[in-house]
């Protein structure tokens, strides 16, 4: 059988042909933004190197608190590789964090979120969303002292929430406390269940993406419609699919570098009788969260300060994800939204710098 | 075509012989869903495992504690914080933080109690007196016996 013998009887029964002839006649527009439009594929990329280097690392990792930390340690010290294959998969993990931000506040700032594009930004949100639980169940699977008190902390939050709190923390840690009824629990999470909505998720995601193809900011619309040109563009195939690889190419070579030159910690072992030991902090995207935390007294005008927090948390992520629906689609709107999420922005990046400040013993009262 | 003659007989018969077969239907997907879902979010919860309340632990030699210096011991499954004092005497705490569930820790250097998760500060009575935390520590008894620490709960 000839080549064009075996694609002919495969094109017959599994239409590739049409696949490819819809990404032939793809176009991208062309601009002074175009560069927004890569941090999706990168995030896509950094969600494929997890999905692998995490199979890989299942093959080794034992999820009790008996010999969880022991056998990454393991997979550090004695699987060939190991080093490097978990690494990346704690590197990538941040960089995707950073990546997938990059793309949502790039979405926001140049308003691809209006219609028709709703259903994409909402299933965008709700990813993000899932690449911050990934995180937090993934955090604690090495089952070191900073992952054992962060889980504590951060399960504990919930607990705030009037009337189920108790109920969300019990149901979250499989039990009274963080043991390893949680770890278990949280692995199955990590590998299985937030997986599996992903994969769906970002199924539909990728889909309305190619339905309705790139969105074009309302300022390049307004300049084309006033000087009467049409928004110039470039195929899909091969001119941005190709730069589309080279960016993946070159978030493997930071991967890469990273895990060579910053091999990922693996810190002291879990010890439920041991004291929270001094400087820990959480990962760099909860340490905005985390210093709001120290800020907020016990009580503000009476109303629990950690509920507020929770509470604002809550509203904040709420509102990401709703947000197609309640900006409408005007100039003075659309202007409102930007500052807002610039003073979002600002305040993120004003409360990671004073965490990143604030390190070792904390101050006196 | 005998399903055609059924669609036709099904869409120009009663509305109510139509509404009788959608609630059918829709009974039908309820049922299967929710025998479905039930046993499924009933697996998801955690089972009450009713644990033995401990009341009192043996923390170990007096004598070891030097003066100013606290250490973590297992009260049951959770720990507690047991300090001596600059003044000699020995206090007992719960050692979970009152703010999100830290272990908290003696600092010499401050002569209390202190969380390093959020910066929350006790004082040798447990009472929260900087930070975030919204309660005091619960405070837990002492005794010595032949240089041996007891800690309990107040009666």
């Amino acid at each position: 059988m000839t080549s064009y013998q075996l694609r002919a009887w495969l094109g017959e029964r599994v239409p590739v042909a049409d696949i490819v002839e819809a990404l032939r006649r793809k176009r991208v527009p062309e601009h002074r933004y175009s560069i927004w439009y890569y941090f999706g594929g990168m995030t896509l990329f950094f969600f494929i190197v997890q999905v692998f280097t995490g199979g890989l690392l299942l093959l080794y990792y034992r999820p009790s608190a008996g010999e969880a930390y022991e056998s990454v340690q393991f997979i550090m010290t004695r699987v060939p590789f190991g080093w490097l294959i978990r690494s990346i998969h704690a590197w990538s993990a941040n960089v995707m964090v950073a990546t997938a931000l990059a793309h949502l506040f790039s979405a926001l700032f140049l308003h691809a979120y209006r219609r028709p594009r709703e259903i994409t930004w909402v299933s965008g949100a709700f990813l993000l969303l899932l690449i911050l639980a990934f995180g937090f169940t993934g955090y604690l699977l090495p089952w070191n002292e900073l992952s054992f008190f962060a889980t504590r902390v951060g399960t504990d939050m919930a607990g705030t929430v009037p009337g189920v709190g108790h109920f969300i923390v019990r149901f979250m840690r499989g039990g009274r406390d963080v043991t390893g009824a949680t770890l278990t629990r949280l692995f199955g999470v990590h590998v299985a269940i937030l997986p599996a909505i992903a994969t769906a998720l970002l199924g539909l995601h990728l889909f309305l993406v190619q339905r309705h193809g790139m969105s074009v900011p309302p300022s390049v619309w307004e300049e084309s419609r006033r000087t009467g040109r049409a928004t110039a563009s470039i195929p899909f195939l091969p001119d941005f699919a190709l730069r589309d690889l080279f960016a993946w190419t070159v978030g493997l070579a930071l991967l890469a570098g990273l895990a060579a030159f910053y091999p990922w910690e693996l810190g002291v072992k879990a010890d439920p009788f041991a004291s929270a030991p001094a400087g820990i902090r959480p990962e760099w995207y909860f340490l905005w969260a985390f210093q709001t935390l120290k800020y907020v007294p016990a009580s503000v005008f009476g109303v629990n300060g950690e509920l507020l927090v929770v509470a604002a948390l809550g509203i904040g992520a709420a509102l990401m994800v709703v947000l197609p629906f309640v900006v409408p689609d005007r100039p003075h709107a659309r202007r409102v939204l930007v500052w807002f999420a610039a003073a979002v922005l600002a305040y993120m990046a004003l409360l990671t710098f004073l965490a990143l400040r604030a390190q070792g013993g904390g101050p006196t009262p | 075509m005998a399903s055609d003659v059924f669609v036709a007989r099904l869409n120009s018969g009663a509305p109510g012989r139509r509404g009788f077969l959608n609630w059918l239907l829709g009974a039908w997907a309820a049922g299967v869903a929710g025998s479905i879902l039930y046993p499924v979010i009933r697996y998801l919860i955690p089972p009450e495992i009713p644990e033995a309340s401990t009341q009192s632990v043996n923390a170990g030699k007096a004598s070891a504690l030097a003066l100013n210096s606290g250490r973590i011991v297992p009260f049951g499954s959770v720990p507690a914080i047991l300090v001596r004092t600059a003044a000699g005497d020995y206090r007992a705490f719960s050692a979970t933080c009152t703010h999100l569930a830290c272990t908290v820790q003696y600092r010499p250097d401050l002569e209390h109690i202190w969380c390093a998760c959020h910066n929350g500060h006790y004082d040798l009575t447990g009472r929260n007196i900087a930070g975030p935390p919204p309660r005091p520590l619960e405070a837990y008894q002492v005794n010595v016996a032949n240089d041996e620490l007891i800690v309990s709960k107040k009666p």
